[in-house]
């Protein structure tokens, strides 16, 4: 596990100034301790206590508030399917099911070599596009069980694999490094939205469906 | 037939729409001057004369929430952007600030300017880190062309914005909740009032808005108040960004006038998929919101409808359920989605959604007892109104409303595994079953 270090330290601080008071900035600081370390440790607790003026009690009743921080490294990849009601319903138990198998781990379970963590996610607000995955909280829409177990067999391959609307997928804890600083030069990548979020646009144009234009008064 | 509208979701085909160059291109930044030229108690009252109604789920009128913030006080005021968008069925805010994200941006600094906030913080749920991207580097966009920072476009008015990751809790959403949340506290309701109005973040005047609500905003200054009420009835004007999932042939984002019908959104969407081509039941805005059946597809989806039939409009998302469904099922699964996300701070929603899960776990194996019914409606009715937020009441919600309209499959689920009667692989998706 990589180490906490002055720098880690110095990004903190940066975050800090963000807010008006910095105890605001405990939920990005966790999210770079975990990004560093890949979970949240307790010399990870102490240097957010030490840096915010928290005791290591404060800092851990928030961390264990959060489902999205660790208690124990989550390996090279976050793996979470949404078992929420329409997900699941419409074939989300079946892609869990089948990524499970093919992980040889349950719920909040990482596989033998600690490469993949699997998650049970709720509603992660892209039912237009069940059933879904994340890989690195990166979304991988519109899924099956065999192209969700094919997405686990790239991965750990070493191949590429790229968000059905996001980046090439990198790790889990480059992912918690975006949370903290979420200016990371990838938010052209994914492109125009996709053709569910254009699936109303799309009928509009075709049948020649239009808002109102704006009146003299407002205009 | 009511046609779609799209405003502001018009261009999300433009390839670069997200970016600052094409949002401009496209009219993009032509409120801003137009409002920093105005007395900001102007806007306000333009807001209030629209009758923009909030689109986070209470449908709380918008005009009037910024007006119940007290100026000239000498405090700091703030505008928070609830952006946790994690109500099970609401996905509109997520794509909003991925496809339309200076749209969202150029309402804050509107807004932000009305109520005399100088920082604004938009909340982001952390599940969701392209969206928070997206906003982001909207956010240095505009901050390097001025449009963010100090003394915008030559009017003295000054203004920072925060974007601030969440890290998984639905809860957050709870605006009050939300809020001890960014002042780094466990994310847990606090007790109204004091509304945020008055005491908010660090216990100072502000708002918190809905990401779309906060959209809307744009489009308002530029377009004036008339222009707005063409869309949807007196009491629900506008247009909204309906987000339809589920068991159609075309799931995705339409946006419309309020008072389509879901019968016309179903057409737009393609039809229902599956099953035997009918709708078995939907809910109009969330899980937290009571479910309609077939009856109620030509029913308007307005706030005023929507409470008419005896559920709410919510986060205007609807959920398409076909004939493979079981109600049972569903309504299990969103108990435990509550469950989970209990925060714990009250007994009645705490230990409510514990033993509601365990008896409907009964249900679902075809074990349930007549018993067990009075059981669970006794259980949710000592959470409705008895709970510290809404979230007690939302998960309070589903089976009562299912009880009205399938009480039958309950009964069967006291003899017969709902699997049985409901085999799962009939609603999936797809075919394939094994991989490989
Ligand atoms: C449990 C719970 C979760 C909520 N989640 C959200 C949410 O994710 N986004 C949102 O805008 N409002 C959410 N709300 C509603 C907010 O409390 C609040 O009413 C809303 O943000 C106000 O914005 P609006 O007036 O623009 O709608 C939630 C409420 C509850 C009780
Ligand atoms: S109703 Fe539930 S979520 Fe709300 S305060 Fe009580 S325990 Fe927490
Ligand atoms: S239920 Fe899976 S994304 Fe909403």
């Amino acid at each position: 596990m990589n180490p906490l270090t002055e720098q880690t330290r110095a990004s903190m601080a940066e975050i800090i100034h963000r807010y008006p008071h910095k105890r605001s900035a405990i939920m990005p600081i966790l999210h770079l301790a975990q990004s560093v370390q890949d979970e949240i440790t307790p010399e990870g607790i102490a240097m957010v206590a030490e840096v915010l003026d928290l005791t290591t009690a404060e800092v851990n009743a928030v961390a264990t508030f959060y489902t999205m921080y660790k208690r124990s490294p989550v390996g090279k990849h976050h793996i979470g399917i949404c078992t929420n009601t329409l997900c699941a319903l419409l074939g989300g138990d079946a892609v869990y099911d089948a990524v499970s198998e093919r992980l040889g781990a349950g719920h909040n379970q990482t596989d033998v070599d600690g490469t993949f963590w699997l998650e049970r996610i709720e509603c992660q607000a892209a039912c237009t596009h069940a059933p879904v995955m994340t890989v690195d909280w990166e979304f991988m829409d519109c899924q099956t069980p065999a192209s969700a177990v094919e997405v686990i067999d790239r991965l750990a391959r070493g191949e590429m694999v790229v968000s059905t609307r996001g980046p090439a997928i990198r790790d889990f804890q480059a992912t918690e490094h975006t949370l903290a600083f979420p200016d990371d030069g990838l938010a052209g990548e994914g492109g125009e939205a996709d053709a569910i979020m254009l699936a109303g646009l799309t009928v509009a144009n075709q049948r020649g469906m239009s808002a109102p234009p704006a009146t003299a008064q407002g205009a | 037939m009511t046609p779609l509208t799209p405003v502001i979701t018009a261009h999300w085909d433009v390839p670069d729409y997200f970016t600052l160059e094409g949002y401009k291109r496209h009219d993009g930044y032509r409120a801003l001057p137009k409002a920093l030229a105005m007395d900001p108690d102007s806007i306000i009252a333009q807001v209030k004369d629209t009758g923009l109604r909030g689109r986070g789920g209470a449908g709380f009128p918008t005009g009037l929430k910024w007006s119940f913030v007290p100026q000239n006080d000498g405090k700091p005021h703030y505008l928070v952007v609830n952006a946790d968008e994690s109500e099970p069925g609401a996905c509109k805010d997520v794509p909003i600030m991925m496809a339309n994200p200076h749209a969202l941006l150029e309402g804050v600094i509107i807004s932000s300017y009305a109520i005399r906030a100088h920082h604004t913080f938009i909340y982001i749920r952390g599940e969701v880190p392209q969206a928070i991207r997206r906003v982001a580097s909207a956010v240095r966009e505009a901050e390097q062309a001025g449009l963010i920072g100090d003394n915008i476009q030559g009017s003295g008015y000054n203004l920072r914005v925060t974007v601030h990751s969440g890290a998984g809790a639905y809860i957050c959403g709870e605006e009050t909740a939300l809020l001890d949340s960014l002042e780094g506290r466990r994310g847990q309701p606090r007790l109204k009032p004091p509304f945020p109005a008055t005491h908010g973040l660090y216990a100072d005047p502000t708002v918190v808005n809905n990401v779309e609500t906060i959209a809307n905003i744009p489009w308002i200054v530029n377009n004036g108040v008339e222009w707005f009420r063409q869309f949807g009835t007196e009491k629900s004007p506008g247009f909204k960004v309906f987000a339809v999932s589920g068991h159609v042939n075309r799931p995705g984002i339409y946006e419309a006038p309020l008072g389509i019908t879901m019968r016309e959104l179903l057409d737009y969407a393609g039809g229902v998929r599956g099953g035997d081509g009918t709708v078995k039941f939907w809910i109009p805005g969330g899980s937290s919101v009571p479910m309609l059946t077939a009856d109620h597809l030509d029913t308007p989806l307005t706030y005023e409808a929507m409470a008419e039939a005896g559920t709410m409009l919510g986060t205007g998302t609807p959920m398409v359920f076909n004939s493979t469904i079981s109600v049972v099922k569903a309504v299990t699964r969103w108990l435990e989605f509550y469950k989970h996300e209990s925060c714990g701070k009250c007994t009645p929603c705490r230990e409510g959604t514990y033993w509601i899960t365990g008896v409907l776990d009964r249900f679902e194996h075809g074990a349930g007892t007549d018993p067990d019914m009075k059981l669970l409606e006794d259980l949710c009715a000592n959470i409705t109104g008895r709970s510290f937020c809404a979230l007690g009441d939302a998960a309070a919600t589903p089976y009562p409303a299912a009880m009205k309209y399938f009480r039958d499959e309950f009964e069967a689920a006291t003899h017969t595994p709902v699997d049985e009667t409901y085999p799962s692989a009939a609603s999936y998706l797809f075919t394939e079953l094994a991989p490989r």
